[in-house]
């Protein structure tokens, strides 16, 4: 047993270690003195696995925008739909990009036949701006105004809606305009957008051309002459920013589906970070009690629970960084509760330790035989939890189930820790209660 | 050996109690029903910090030309409110958010559609189905008993409704809300409840194997070998989220609530509802099979 109990101790140590190293900040200013020795420097941790190892922050802990939009796609038959929907992500996605969002997060999501795209933003404080430029349908028409056939009662004139679309553009960007001076949007045709432009130009001298965008005439200029070179520019009464947008959607294409704001969460940075603190704060006032309680109650063994306790939080933390899990703030309340369910593995075999010790059993057969018969308690308890947590986590993401954030956040959080709090409440507790007890009689 | 006490003695003051809870809970439940968050109702619910104090009348009156009412507006802290109207289609939201103003500063601003309550009611219908439907499978199969199974499973339903009725309580005297993370406290109280259990059925299973006797001798020995279990581990759980609860912040506040007072049932009902229920059965099963 000897060899065993070193051997692990080793392997506990050596997890630790690395727990504690990915557990650490990035970069880490260390700054002392003792007598004539001054350090003053910054210790950075080299990438791991090709990754930094930051802990992942959600949207209420970092502040920013959760958008859900419905898809109307009733008027699409059920073969086309999954290929619409895939492209409606991607466009989406492609819009978000060029707005120059960090990190963001964009996922299909179906029940009973309504089709939701849920778009995070990370840090985002114009929310109208995000909403405007995700939901707009961007579908560019260029048409012709067509006169009334004189003598025929049936004729009506009106806008006819030539081939040239925003399928043809090559690229487009905010320009300000020569004479006005107001932001203006330039166009780039492809080079066979170019030629239709040519022709549609050329026979409409004279006469306004409209541009339409989502069924709205945004500007409509009066042709002057057949335009060659595949140019040309849409003014209106857009501000700097909606230029900007419009210019967004039309490089990222139009969406194939029309979509409806359903759901908006917004939270500001200060109340995240308001939230960080005060949940850090009470989690830390919380486990500085349990531990002092664990030591008044069981003393010494109290010390060994409560060092395992904290190789728990620290290996809970680098497992979060390295999974990784994004941190929310239902999820430190799922850590938190787990550290209560982790306690729960000490307990229950210090209880058992203090019956068979009473019996008058020799310690180290106690403790032995308290562990063994806990953990089968231990298993069974927490299988149950894990469960709840697993129907909770919805890995599959079966569209029967909840599939939000926050409900997420916290059933992972408690899913990692009863699963780690096993390993460490009986493997790590396990092994520093044969150390100590071994000491002890030495 | 430690003190035995005879803990079933007392079980019928033990069931008056969980019945006196359920009473109030339903009576709650029944006349005041439960505060539904906007994720429930739909509609809006803002909170604005602004720059200099805001005229509450004035703003209310801007909104209510342009059709949009608001429901209710609170006051939290210096200069910041929370205001929530019941209704806000995408239009109405570019001008509520103009009427309020610029000299402010979104603490949080969440819109719910009026199709996603029904939908939230739904799957926590499924998720509560599924969560105790598994949970009674593995009970059954651990223990290879109906009894035990459905005992936990009632001192589960009975830990689930005291919780909702006591947010029913908590809802009507100052102002809780049921919002999606209590559904996630209740899901949780499921598994903790059955969690505690298990760990006083492992041992009674563990002292009929060893030792055998009658039903209430082995519940009354393994109610007292896990009694004192029982109480420190809620205890611990208890300090994290009572601490969460008080200094936590808003946000978390009920939440954290919510899962306390789940873990103090769960503990509660271990002992004093799961296992009495278990050791009445046990001994009518018995006694019809002797007659």
């Amino acid at each position: 047993m000897n060899k065993s109990v070193g051997r692990n101790l080793l392997i506990i140590f050596l997890l630790t270690f690395f727990s504690v190293l990915i557990s650490l900040p990035r970069e880490l200013p260390i700054k002392f003195e003792i007598g004539p020795i001054k350090v003053d420097q910054t210790f950075t941790r080299q990438p791991i696995l090709g990754r930094d190892m930051d802990l992942k922050l959600g949207l209420d802990l970092i502040g920013g925008t959760r958008l859900t939009f419905e898809a109307k796609t009733d008027d699409i038959n059920e073969s086309n739909r999954e290929k619409a929907l895939e492209s409606l992500k991607e466009v989406i996605a492609r819009r978000v990009n060029l707005f120059g969002v960090s990190e963001p997060n964009i996922f299909l999501s179906t029940f009973e036949g309504k089709n939701r795209v849920v778009v995070e933003l990370p840090g985002i404080d114009n929310t109208q701006d995000a909403i405007d430029l995700v939901g707009k349908t961007a579908q560019l028409i260029f048409a012709e105004v067509v006169e009334p056939t004189e003598g025929d009662e049936n004729s009506q004139g009106g806008l006819v809606p030539t081939d040239l679309t925003g399928a043809d553009l090559e690229s487009a960007d905010v320009v300000f305009d020569n004479v006005s001076g107001k932001p203006a949007v330039q166009i780039v045709f492809t080079p066979e957008g170019g030629d239709k432009f040519a022709e549609i130009t050329g026979r409409n001298i004279k006469k306004v051309l409209p541009i339409v965008l989502d069924n709205d005439v945004v500007s409509a200029p009066l042709v002057q002459d057949r335009i060659e070179g595949g140019k040309a520019q849409i003014t209106g009464e857009f501000s700097v920013e909606e230029a900007k947008n419009l210019a967004i959607q039309l490089n990222a294409g139009a969406l194939p589906l029309n979509i409806e704001l359903v759901e908006e969460r917004t939270v500001g940075a200060t109340l995240g970070s308001d939230s960080i603190d005060k949940s850090v704060r009470a989690g830390l006032i919380g486990i500085a009690v349990v531990m002092v309680f664990m030591i008044v109650m069981y003393r010494k063994l109290g010390v060994v629970a409560d060092v395992g306790l904290i190789i728990y939080g620290v290996m809970t933390l680098a497992l979060y960084k390295i999974i990784p899990v994004v941190l929310t703030l239902p999820g430190i309340a799922g850590f938190l509760l787990s550290v209560g369910m982790a306690v729960d593995s000490n307990i229950l075999i210090f209880e058992r330790f203090r019956e068979e010790k009473i019996k008058g059993v020799n310690l180290e057969y106690a403790m032995e035989i308290s562990f063994g018969r806990a953990w089968d308690s231990i298993r069974d308890a927490n299988i149950a939890t894990l469960v709840t947590a697993f129907i909770l986590a919805n890995p599959f993401d079966w569209q029967f189930l909840h599939t939000s954030g926050p409900v997420r956040g916290f059933a992972i959080t408690l899913a990692i820790g009863v699963g780690l709090s096993m390993f460490t409440g009986i493997f790590v507790s396990r092994n520093l209660l044969r150390l100590f007890i071994r000491s002890k009689f030495k | 050996m430690i003190k035995e006490f005879d803990w079933l003695k007392y079980k019928k003051i033990y069931f008056a109690i969980s019945i006196t809870m359920i009473v109030i809970c339903a009576y709650s439940l029944i006349n005041w029903g439960l505060k539904l968050g906007i994720e429930f109702t739909g509609g809006v619910e803002a909170e604005y910090k602004y720059t200099e104090e805001v005229n509450l009348d004035k703003l209310t009156s801007k909104l209510e030309e342009k059709e949009i009412v608001i429901s209710s507006s609170q006051k939290t802290k210096q200069s910041t409110y929370i205001f929530k109207v019941a209704d806000l289609n995408e239009e109405k939201r570019v001008e509520f958010k103009e009427i309020m103003g610029e000299n402010l500063e979104e603490i949080r601003f969440e819109l719910v559609g009026p199709s996603i309550g029904p939908e939230l009611v739904k799957k926590t219908y499924y998720a509560i189905a599924i969560a105790a439907g598994s949970i009674l499978l593995w009970v059954a199969y651990q223990f290879k008993s109906v009894k035990y199974g459905v005992s936990a499973i009632a001192a589960m339903l009975h830990d689930t409704f005291i919780l909702i009725g006591s947010f029913s309580l908590l809802g009507h005297f100052l102002g809780a809300e049921v919002d999606f993370l209590f559904v996630t406290a209740v899901l949780t109280t499921l598994s903790f409840s059955v969690h505690d259990t298990i760990v006083v059925y492992d041992r009674i299973r563990e002292i009929k194997k060893k030792h055998g006797g009658s039903v209430t001798d082995i519940a009354n020995r393994a109610l007292t070998e896990t009694m004192r279990r029982s109480i420190n581990n809620s205890l611990t759980i208890a300090f994290v989220l009572a601490s969460l609860a008080i200094i936590g912040g808003d946000t978390i506040r009920w939440f954290a609530a919510a899962l306390l007072i789940g873990t103090i049932l769960g503990t509660y009902s271990s002992p004093f509802v799961a296992v009495p229920l278990l050791e009445t059965w046990e001994n009518i099963a018995k006694k019809r099979k002797k007659e």
